[in-house]
């Protein structure tokens, strides 16, 4: 897998989201968001798409994971860079969470329709470029690169 | 399968956008797990749950779907109800349950999703 790298270079355009923990109400607001600015863009629909399931889950694991933290998004002359950051608690063992069906989600998350453990494969899945890192008591850091 | 065939089909009322009934589509999935949804919807798909929250409206934006119908006559909030309008996505409800529409559904020529 790829380390976690933040490339500056080509940067057209920056969008930077914070996402509260247990903020369920705004949960996914972040995502419409970024959509609705690359579709001003004329980003192609199904890019549009694989896009907004990758901020979308990783927005939901922001708000049903973790402490808080921030969704940044970098657009590039050839390609969407989306840069997920949170400031704990950082995951035990990353190649567990990865597999489908692995969850700790409460039952509130489940209510709301998540927590079947198929949030991060599907982030790696829709994404040409995927990168996590993760530490204890530090946070988790996610990199998604979708290519035009 | 027309929006309007489907409504009449599994007799279901319309909650939001009602304006968009004359749209088609082509299959349908049936799930209460939006990470499933958001895993396996890939075409313009009808989304049949029992859910009514807002990740639901959510998951079909994400998505571009274009409507969502509730079964086991389950009615969302209010808020969800206007940011569905905002969305353009039209919900409605029915009183059946899930396998029953789906059944409705089927053998009326819609289908299922490849997975
Ligand atoms: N940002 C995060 N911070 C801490 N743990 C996380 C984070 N994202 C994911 N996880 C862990 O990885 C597991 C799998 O995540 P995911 O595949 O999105 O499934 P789900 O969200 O349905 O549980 C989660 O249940 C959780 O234990
Ligand atoms: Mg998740």
């Amino acid at each position: 897998m790829q380390s976690y790298y933040k490339d500056e270079n080509n940067v057209a355009m920056k969008l930077h989201f914070d996402v509260i923990k247990d903020d369920f109400s705004r949960a996914g607001e972040a995502s419409s968001k970024i959509k609705n600015t690359l579709r001003q863009l004329a980003i192609d629909a199904n890019l549009l798409r694989r896009i907004a399931i990758a901020t979308y889950e990783a927005e939901i694991n922001l708000v049903i994971h973790s402490f808080g933290g921030t969704i940044e998004v970098y657009i590039k002359p050839d390609c969407v860079e989306i840069y997920v950051e949170d400031c704990g608690p950082g995951i035990e063992n990353v190649e567990r969470a990865m597999t489908k069906g692995f969850s700790t989600a409460t039952s509130i998350a489940r209510e709301m329709g998540f927590g079947a453990g198929m949030g991060l494969p599907n982030m790696e899945k829709v994404s040409d470029e995927f990168a996590i890192e993760s530490q204890l008591d530090i946070g988790t850091q996610i990199k998604m690169v979708v290519k035009y | 399968m027309h929006l309007k065939n489907i409504k009449e089909i599994v007799n279901a009322e319309v909650l939001a956008y009602e304006e968009g009934l004359d749209m088609e589509i082509l299959t349908a999935f049936g799930s209460d797990l939006m990470s499933d949804v958001l895993a396996y919807v890939e075409e313009d798909t009808l989304l049949i749950t029992g859910l009514t929250n807002q990740q639901v409206i959510r998951t079909a934006e994400m998505l571009d779907l274009k409507a969502i119908l509730f079964v086991r006559g389950k009615i969302p909030a209010e808020d969800v109800l206007t940011l569905a309008r905002e969305k353009r996505i039209i919900l409605m409800s029915t009183k059946e349950s899930l396998f029953t529409v789906s059944g409705m559904l089927y053998t009326n020529g819609l289908k299922g999703i490849s997975i």
